[in-house]
Parts: C-alpha cells; sequence; structure tokens
C-alpha cells in the first residue's frame, strides 16, 4: 500500500516532471448477439441462461464470427480516422481463468482490425489529438461473484461463483498511442479523450456505453519522466478504471505517487496496478512469480478477414455526424461563444438542446431550462440530465407557453416540476394545478383594487411619485393570486389607479 | 429373410453396410433385427477386442425400431437408414457419455450433438455405441487410452492403430460395419491399414469439425471406416457437407465419393509414387505388398511414375511442432471449472492449484508431453524457430503436393512402415510411436484427401498392409476411385474380401491375451 | 541438451500440470529427445515463405447477428463439478494481474 502521506502534492510533482498517458479502453458492442454465436448479449438476465456450448467453451465447440461486429468495429476505425486491414486474423491470448471459458481469449495480436488513426479532444477550450494506435476485436469473459471473506472482493473470498452469460460479448479495444504535451492537463485530458470517445461510440450506434453496467472499461498508462529528459519514463498500467471521475483521479493519483517515488531518488516499477474508488488511490497488483507470456498464435478455427474495400466505403458513407463536427455546427447554428458550447457539452446538454430547439424552442430557451432549472434538478438527484423525467418536447412546451404569456418563469418551474413528479405532461400539469397566469382584467382589477386598499400607505408613497413603491402592491397582488397574475399588467393597473 | 437363429444372426454381421441398407429398405430384414445381431455380437466379442468405452444397447434399438416405423410409415429413407455404426468417443452426443479416452472427461455428458452425429441421426444411422481411442485423439495404438488398449482382431496381443483404434477394430471384428474416426496425422488411416479395412481421411474442411473435441484444429478431420470401399463412400456421403457452425468447413458440395466408388476404373489414370518415401526405415512385407499394389494399378492401365516430394521428410516434425502447439491451446478449456474431473479441491486450494492438481490427475502422460511441447514451441523467444518454422514448413509440402498434382492425379504409398506391432512395444517410446505416422501426415498438413485400403498380409507375420492413395483437396473421390479399382482387383485374385483371411474372433479366445 | 529439467517445471507451471518429481525426471529426457527431432525443421530454407495457418484457403466466413437457441441453465450446468446459485461454484481465484 502505498503512503499516502508521502505523495508530492499535485502541483509541485508537475513542477518537475513531465506526463504521458496511454488510455485502453474496452468497450461492450451493442450486437443483438455475442461475438462467436448466436446467444444474445441482454444485461441482466438470469445466470448462465445466456450460454450455449461455444460461449461455454465446452469441448468440441466452434466460433463463428459476427459479422455485425466486425462492421461495428469497422465504424469505430473509421470514425478515429484509422486505416482498415485489408486482411487480417484472429488470435488465441493463452491464460488460465476461472471466468475465461475456453482458459484462451480470442483477440486481434499483431493485426488489428484498424490501426493509426486520431480523436481531436477539447481540454478547457485547448485542443488535443490524442493518437489511436490501434482499434481491435475481442471476446468478455464472464462474471464472478466472490463468495466468503468480508468484503466480497477477490481477496480473502472464499470461492467464487461464475455467471458465464457476459462471456464471449463482443469488445473492441482502442489503444491510444502515448500523449504528451498535456503538462498539468493530464488528468483533464485522460478524461476528456473517455468522454469524447464515449460520445462518439454513442453517436456510432455501437454501443450504449452505459459505464454503471460495466460496457466501458478503461486501463490508464501513466508515466513521469523530469522535464527536459529525452526518454519517457517506466509506464505503470492501472486496471479497471470504470467511470469518466475515475480516469481523472487516477492518473492525477499516479502522477502524485510516481513524482515521491522519482524525487526518493528511487525507479518506478513497470506494473498493473488497481484502482481503488473510496480513496482514489492505486496499488499494485499481485507480483507475478514469471512474466506473463500469452503463447498468442492464429486462432486456426477462425478463417482470416479480409474486409472488401467496397464494403468499408459503404460502412464510411453510413456514419452519422460526428460529435464534433456536429458541436461546431449547432455552436455556429446557435451562435454560442467556444465555452458557451464546452459548458453545454461537458453538462451532457447537447442533445438534448438540440432536441429542444427541433421541438420548437429558441436555442435561448432550450439552453435555458436545461442548463438552469432542470440541471439544478439533476444535480439535487445526483442523476444525469438524459436521466430526468422529462423530455426535450416538454421543455419546448414550457417555453412556448412562456413565450405565450400563459406562464412566467415562476409558473414555468412549477410546472416542470409537476412534470419530473410524472404528475403528466406540461398542459395536463397546468391544468391540474391551475397554474395559467390570470388574464381576465376583472378579477385582476379586483386584486388591484385590493392590494391599493389593504396598503393605503404604499398607496400613498406611489401617489406622491414614488413609483418604485408600486412594486410592494404588485408583490400584494401576486400573493393574492398565487403568483399566476401577469405582473406588468398588475403594475400598469397599479400605476392608473393611482395616478 | 427369415427371422431367428445365431446363424442368421452372424450373417447380419457380415453384411456390408450398403447390403444392409438394401435389406432392411426392402424390408427383407428389420433395423431392429440388424441392431440387436451387432448387439450381441459385441456382447460377444467385445471383451477380447475391447472397441467400446459405451454401448448404447436401448439407444440403438430405439433408432432402429424409428427406422422400421418410417419404413412402414412409406415415409423416405436415407441411404444408410437401419445400418449400424460405431462412434468414436471424440464425437459429442447428448445420451451418451464423450470421454475423449481421457480420466478427465470420465461419465461427461455433452449437452449437445456434434453435427456429425446429429447428421448420423438424421439419416436414420443406428449409432451402437463409442469407441476406445488413445486420450484426445493423441496417439497411434489406443494405448493412451485411459481405459486400457483396444485389441487388433487379427491378432488380440497387437495394437489395432490408433487414435481411432476402437473403430477400426469394431469393424474389423464385425462389431460394425461402419465407424466414424477423425484423422489428426493419420488417425483414420493408419488404424484402417493394421486391421485390414478401409479409411478415408477426406478433405480438411469437408466434414464438420463441431462438437470433435479438438486435438489439433487445423488438421483434425473426421472420416469413414468400413470393410470396403463403397460402404466407406455411402458413410462419407452422409456424414459430410458444408456446416455453417464450423468456420473452416468447405462450402461446396460433397464430392461424387459414392459415383467413384463403383466407377472402379483406373486406365489412364497416373499415379505417382513419392521418392522420399522409398527409403529404408520399413517392413520388408510392407514394402513387397506396396510394390504389388503398384504393379497391379500399371496392370489396371495407370500410368505410374515417380514424383519427388523434397519436404515430405519435414512433414513428422513439422507436424510435431505444429499439432501440440493447437493441443496446448486446446487442451486448456480442461480445467475443473465447467465440467468433468476436478481433483485436489479441499476448500482452501486456489483456482490455479485445483486446476494444476485436476490436470496432473486426469491427463495421462502422452497428453501431457504434448501439452508441454506445445506450450514450448509457442513461447515467445521459440516461436519462430519452431512454430513459426514449422507453417512454413507446410507451405512447402503443401506446394510439394501442388506441383505433384501437376504431373499425376493421385500419389500412392504405404499408409503406414509396419504392420500392427505388439501392445506394450512402443507404449514408452514416443519417438518410436510417432514414426507410424510417417506417410501419413503430409496430407493431414496439406488438408488435401486420402485414403488406406487393404492390400494384402505381410507375409513374414501375416498381418495386414495397407495402401494409402492421396489426391488433391476436394478431389477425394479420385481416392475412392483408385482405392475400389485396387480392392475389386484384389478381391478377385483372392477370391473375397482380406478379412476373410483374419482368424474367427472365437477360436482364438484364451490365445492372444 | 536443448531443454532442461527446470524449463520442463516451467512448461508444467504454465501448462498447469503439478508432476511430480519423477514426472519431471522422465518427461525432461523424453521432451530433450522430441525438441531435438523436431528442431530438424530448423534445416529447411524457408526465406520468405508464408506460414500456412489455415488448410483452408478461404475469408470472411462470418454469422449473421440473429439470435439461435440458448442451453437452459440446467443443461449449461449440467457438467459442472459444483454449483451454487445458479453459477459455476470455482475454488477461489487469485487476483488477475
Amino acid at each position: 500500500m502505498t503512503d499516502l502521506a508521502q505523495l508530492v502534492p499535485y502541483d509541485e510533482a508537475l513542477s518537475r516532471y513531465e506526463p504521458v498517458i496511454g488510455l485502453e479502453t474496452h468497450v461492450e458492442l451493442g450486437t443483438a448477439t455475442k461475438m462467436f454465436c448466436g446467444c444474445p448479449t441482454t444485461f441482466g438476465l438470469e445466470p448462465n441462461s445466456a450460454v450455449c456450448p461455444v460461449c461455454l467453451g465446452l469441448p468440441g465447440s466452434l466460433p463463428v464470427a459476427n459479422r455485425a461486429a466486425i462492421e461495428f468495429t469497422i465504424r469505430i476505425g473509421l470514425a478515429l480516422n484509422c486505416s482498415i486491414a485489408s486482411w487480417c486474423r484472429f488470435a488465441r491470448k493463452n491464460y488460465f481463468y476461472p471466468d475465461m471459458p475456453k482458459d484462451f481469449q480470442i483477440s486481434q495480436y499483431d493485426e488489428p482490425l484498424c490501426t493509426d488513426g486520431w480523436l481531436d479532444v477539447d481540454v478547457d477550450g485547448r485542443a488535443f489529438r490524442v493518437g489511436i494506435e490501434r482499434v481491435h476485436l475481442e471476446e468478455d469473459t464472464g462474471k464472478s461473484l466472490h463468495m466468503g471473506g468480508a468484503t466480497g472482493r477477490i481477496h480473502g473470498a472464499d470461492y467464487s461463483l461464475v455467471d458465464y452469460n457476459r462471456a464471449g460479448i463482443p469488445l473492441v479495444e482502442v489503444v491510444t498511442k502515448p500523449v504528451a504535451g498535456t503538462g498539468v492537463l493530464a488528468p483533464e485530458a485522460a478524461r476528456a479523450y473517455v468522454t469524447e470517445l464515449r460520445d462518439l461510440l454513442r453517436c456510432l450506434g455501437v454501443s450504449d456505453v452505459r459505464m454503471e453496467e460495466g460496457s466501458l472499461r478503461c486501463d490508464v498508462n501513466t508515466s513521469l519522466a523530469p522535464h527536459g529528459a529525452a526518454d519517457w519514463g517506466t509506464r505503470t498500467e492501472t486496471k479497471n478504471v470504470n467511470s469518466l471521475r475515475s480516469v481523472e483521479r487516477a492518473v492525477r493519483f499516479e502522477i502524485a505517487r510516481q513524482a515521491a517515488v522519482l524525487d526518493a531518488g528511487q525507479k518506478v516499477v513497470q506494473e498493473t496496478r488497481h484502482f481503488h474508488e473510496d480513496s482514489g488511490s492505486t496499488t499494485a497488483g499481485r507480483s507475478k512469480e514469471e512474466a506473463q507470456d500469452y503463447r498468442y498464435f492464429p486462432e486456426p478455427d477462425l478463417v482470416p478477414v479480409a474486409p472488401a474495400r467496397d464494403w468499408v466505403e459503404q460502412i464510411r458513407a453510413s456514419l452519422p455526424e460526428l460529435p464534433a463536427a456536429r458541436r461546431a455546427r449547432l455552436q455556429a447554428d446557435w451562435g454560442l461563444s467556444g465555452a458557451e458550447m464546452t459548458h453545454l457539452s461537458n453538462a451532457g446538454a447537447v442533445d438534448l438542446v438540440s432536441a429542444t430547439v427541433e421541438a420548437g424552442a429558441s436555442p435561448a430557451e432550450a439552453r435555458k431550462w436545461w442548463l438552469g432549472e432542470l440541471a439544478r434538478r439533476a444535480n439535487e438527484s445526483g442523476t444525469e440530465l438524459s436521466q430526468l423525467a422529462i423530455t426535450p418536447a416538454h421543455v419546448a412546451r414550457v417555453s412556448a407557453m412562456v413565450r405565450a404569456g400563459t406562464l412566467n418563469d415562476q409558473l414555468a418551474r412549477q410546472v416542470l416540476e409537476g412534470v419530473l413528479a410524472g404528475e403528466g405532461d406540461p398542459d395536463t400539469v397546468v391544468e391540474a394545478r391551475s397554474l395559467a397566469i390570470v388574464s381576465d382584467e376583472g378579477a385582476l382589477a379586483e386584486a388591484v383594487d385590493a392590494a391599493i386598499a389593504a396598503n393605503p400607505d404604499v398607496a400613498a408613497k406611489v401617489r406622491d411619485g414614488k413609483t418604485a413603491a408600486a412594486g410592494a402592491l404588485v408583490g400584494a397582488v401576486m400573493k393574492a393570486t398565487r403568483g399566476r397574475a401577469d405582473a406588468e399588467r398588475a403594475r400598469e393597473l397599479i400605476l392608473e389607479r393611482l395616478s | 429373410m427369415a427371422a431367428g437363429g445365431a446363424g442368421m444372426a452372424r450373417e447380419l454381421t457380415r453384411l456390408t453396410a450398403a447390403e444392409i441398407a438394401a435389406a432392411v429398405a426392402a424390408g427383407d430384414v428389420s433395423a431392429v433385427e440388424v441392431a440387436q445381431a451387432h448387439l450381441d455380437r459385441i456382447v460377444a466379442v467385445d471383451p477380447d477386442v475391447r472397441a467400446f468405452l459405451h454401448v448404447a444397447g436401448i439407444g440403438a434399438l430405439a433408432a432402429a425400431e424409428d427406422v422400421d416405423r418410417k419404413r412402414a410409415a412409406g415415409e423416405p429413407l436415407g441411404p444408410l437408414a437401419g445400418v449400424p455404426l460405431a462412434l468414436k468417443d471424440v464425437m459429442t452426443t447428448t445420451d451418451m457419455p464423450t470421454t475423449c479416452g481421457s480420466k478427465i472427461l470420465d461419465g461427461w455428458r455433452p449437452p449437445y450433438d456434434a453435427t456429425v452425429t446429429r447428421r448420423l441421426r438424421d439419416a436414420g444411422v443406428v449409432i451402437l455405441g463409442k469407441t476406445n481411442m488413445d486420450e484426445f485423439a493423441m496417439g497411434s495404438s489406443t494405448e493412451n487410452s485411459a481405459y486400457g488398449p483396444s485389441h487388433n482382431p487379427w491378432d488380440l496381443t497387437r495394437i489395432p492403430g490408433g487414435s481411432s483404434g476402437g473403430s477400426s477394430a469394431a469393424v474389423a471384428a464385425y462389431e460394425a460395419p461402419l465407424a466414424i474416426g477423425t484423422d489428426t496425422g493419420g488417425s483414420i488411416r493408419q488404424p484402417a491399414a493394421v486391421c485390414g479395412i478401409v479409411g478415408m481421411k477426406p478433405t480438411y474442411g469437408g466434414s464438420s469439425r463441431y462438437g470433435l473435441v479438438a486435438f489439433a484444429s487445423s488438421l483434425d478431420t473426421p472420416g469413414p471406416l468400413a470393410r470396403t470401399v463403397l460402404d466407406a463412400a455411402l458413410l462419407h456421403e452422409v456424414m459430410s457437407g458444408h456446416d455453417p457452425r464450423d468456420s473452416t468447413s468447405v462450402d461446396a458440395p460433397v464430392p461424387p465419393v459414392v459415383a467413384a466408388a463403383r466407377h472402379a476404373d483406373v486406365s489412364g489414370l497416373r499415379v505417382g509414387v513419392v521418392t522420399e518415401f522409398s527409403g529404408g526405415g520399413y517392413q520388408s512385407g510392407v514394402r513387397a505388398r506396396f510394390t504389388e499394389a503398384v504393379e497391379l494399378l500399371e496392370s489396371l492401365g495407370a500410368k505410374v511414375v515417380e514424383v519427388s516430394c523434397p519436404h515430405f521428410s519435414y512433414a513428422l516434425p513439422a507436424y510435431y511442432l505444429i499439432a501440440p502447439s493447437e493441443c496446448s491451446s486446446n487442451l486448456a478449456r480442461f480445467d475443473a471449472m465447467r465440467f468433468g474431473l476436478r481433483a485436489g479441491d479441499d476448500g482452501t486450494r486456489s483456482a490455479d492449484e485445483v486446476m494444476s492438481l485436476t490436470r496432473e490427475a486426469g491427463f495421462g502422460a502422452e497428453v501431457k508431453r504434448r501439452i508441454m511441447l506445445g506450450t514450448y514451441a509457442l513461447s515467445s523467444g521459440y516461436y519462430d524457430a519452431y512454430y513459426g518454422k514449422a507453417q512454413q514448413v507446410r507451405t512447402l509440402i503443401t506446394r510439394d503436393f501442388d506441383a505433384a498434382f501437376e504431373q499425376v492425379d493421385v500419389l500412392v504409398s504405404p499408409t503406414t512402415p509396419t504392420t500392427a506391432f505388439p501392445i506394450g512395444e512402443r507404449a514408452d517410446d514416443p519417438m518410436a510411436m510417432y514414426l507410424a505416422d510417417l506417410f501419413t501426415i503430409p496430407s493431414d498438413l496439406a488438408g488435401n484427401a486420402a485414403i488406406s485400403v487393404p492390400c494384402g498380409l505381410a507375409p513374414e507375420d501375416g498381418l495386414p498392409v495397407g495402401l494409402q492413395i492421396m489426391a488433391p483437396a476436394l478431389a477425394d473421390d479420385r481416392s475412392y476411385r483408385v482405392a475400389a479399382a485396387v480392392e475389386a482387383a484384389l478381391q478377385e485374385r483372392w477370391g473375397g474380401p482380406l478379412l476373410a483371411q483374419a482368424g474367427e474372433l472365437g477360436e482364438q479366445a484364451g490365445g492372444g491375451r | 541438451m536443448s531443454i532442461t529439467r527446470d524449463e520442463v517445471a516451467h512448461l508444467a507451471r504454465l501448462s498447469r500440470l503439478a508432476l511430480t518429481d519423477a514426472e519431471l525426471d522422465h518427461f525432461a529426457g523424453q521432451l530433450d529427445q522430441i525438441i531435438g527431432a523436431v528442431a530438424r525443421v530448423q534445416e529447411v530454407a524457408a526465406e520468405g515463405i508464408p506460414p500456412m495457418t489455415h488448410a483452408v484457403p478461404v475469408v470472411n466466413v462470418l454469422r449473421d447477428d440473429v439470435v439461435a437457441g440458448c442451453l437452459t441453465p440446467e443443461q449449461a450446468l449440467s457438467g459442472a463439478p459444483a454449483t451454487e446459485q445458479g453459477r459455476f461454484r470455482v475454488p477461489r481465484i487469485l487476483a488477475e494481474d
């Protein structure tokens, strides 16, 4: 265990050392069936109910590759500006592990489907180009429950229970080239890359990328070298960093830890490390008796994959507008500054605002509600904006009612609250809660007269020309109408009567 | 045919598969009678031969009844409906255990049928049971079976060949007219040769591997064993064809093997004798019978030429790198987690320890040797010098074949350098055992077609010798055509099948073992 | 010697075979002999010769993304040495690196 007290403060570490990071991201593809058999990929089924002889690795079974998984991988490769192999093979990666049914993983070794691309990411308004080393296809493992022991974790468990429903689900691994030059922004750059990649994958429709269900998992490589050093430092690989926030924290921690090691005149050990969500720290993996030798060799049960060039071009032509291009277009359409757009993007609100605009709201109205009231609500309940129980159409409808004068902002917030509480669509909520502005002149005039009568001192001041004092009377009218009065009209009526 | 009588039962077990199928189709005999006759034969001789690891009497009779019912109902019957068959215990079966001759799979009942198994069932073939084999098909004698060796019906003190030795012994002992074997380095042809029967290794990918428990994936090929060339062809046709569950399955029509077996004519055919196989190292009687067979082909109108295949002498070392490498990976799954044996799980040991103890307890010596050899050959640092180099040699051997088949239509050789050797002779001498596959391995590496057909007895020991006929990939029919011609000419010379010259098993009882 | 007893012990560990000392001695000699024999492939001039990994010269054998039948959990677990809660029960697992 690293002594936390010995960490070098982050800023101090960066004053002496230059970080280089690298990310290996595993994404479960959203195909209907597994990589090499026809079992469904549905999440959350009864244990061992989505398995067959192939994905259970039973003796005699054979794999047959899923065409859609190959196509999805090519889509990802093209979106990441990669070259697509004209011929490549699957390989076996041999190692024993109980959650791996065949005790080898079918993967790609020296012949990945996609190589040599890039992804641009934006970190606090600075653009970084992250080089993509490779994108390859492999199969996922089963899932173990660790039983007995104190923690339910693998360490100290008495035995484990394995469910192979996940085994064989197609997994794409996106490996970056080493990312240098981010300096102090390394943790943010790592996070921005994973965020951008996630958005890209969603946009491509190749994965639903639910990090909480483990469909996107990251290994984060970090190394440090003194400023001006000719060579990069020794890197560590932090495994299974499974949220955006953790990616950032893991890099930050490793920088601080490695700086302490180097400051003490020691060498960073090239090793696998585990990230701990609770403390935000990493610890060394089990020390290996002997170096892993995976004994890769071409998978004899599968024939080579040679994507026809016209197929690749067809896939390229079918790519949707990618997130970066779309953001640029929307930013221009909506007349936003770069910072405003970044804010919208970081809040995960681009799609929501876009859909709200499409449903009839103005960009300003849409932004106002999603980044204001709704962002506050999401924050309060600890959920993503997109998971709120309200649709862009609802927000557009509320905006329309405000524009038409049927609602004021205060009433609109109450309508949104009602929708979020499941009381129905905005019109239903307005009706049920009687929230529409009182536009009946007679009723308003009655309320105004009542307010004047009840506040003779204030009325006198207004008569004396202190029109600012009218606000108190407007407030009284609003109170009497439970906020449903048109405040502007009420003010006009008050001034008319007291002039 | 009249019912009843031990004489009739004996008659039924002496029939060829073609004859049985015709008799069942014509209603001359019921499939149940045929199945029962063979089950009775198994009861009578298998205590000596030990061809079967599992006999499925009830299942066989039920399958036979099904055929009889279909016939009675006027439903169409397949060409082998009602014909009994012995299935190598390497093919998965839902209604019988599948052990691969290994303790590690003792009693395992797969939840699925191999494609070959399913095709046999669909064709109305009556599966009598599962046959013995060298553990995971690694061996040439069945001595590597965890359940003890099978015995050669010609001489019970000798090996029946391997790894499909249970299948070859069952067919030679009239326990079944047909059997399924698998060939990785010669495991169909060599046992067929030493038991005096016909064995065919189809073109790789011509028959499905789905449900065949893998030894070496890029080599394993299921194929037929039978007492006649025509029977082998009939079974070849029923079991073969494209299987979408096997990525390496050939998506092309099955070559016209049955027609070829009926067209026993080699006039004008160009036959090549491989120069590199004419060196020393094989038994004189084997050489004598092979030379006669070549002369016979010439007398039948074939043109015989000598052809050089310079890399064939490297086939054996290449094979003993490629096959163990693939097996070291294929057999990793026998890890005590999901199926099969689990040893040493005392509640404190780790999964790793239990895996190691289970594999130590469950695998025999030859399997362990090959797993370690393959692990060595695939290790980083050795890969290029061993596995990589062997794959290049494989290319060169395939090119040798390509060049040879530009000059000739088929290549011939003895199937194996010696006749059946005594049980125990090579049991712990792996290098001596490996030599049994010297002539069969090249076709496995190239993935082409090759058959073994009986060509007489070695004078010195009176044991069968096989002639191997190799044909280009997807030209399986050529092997059958030449084999059928050799069979017809020799049977005319002998006055009947070679197997008729074997002693009656009953007469040998107590003698051989 | 082309392979030492220690190397054989290493191969046994990699292969998850808990060999006895007697087996180690026995196999070391045999493997040494076999490796010596198979090393003959290195005599072959093979420069520029492509390796042959598959006997069938086809590419792109792909399956449509259509759900096919699975085993039932009972079938899936039928051969298991131990089960619990519908899962395969396995001995404690040492953490993967």
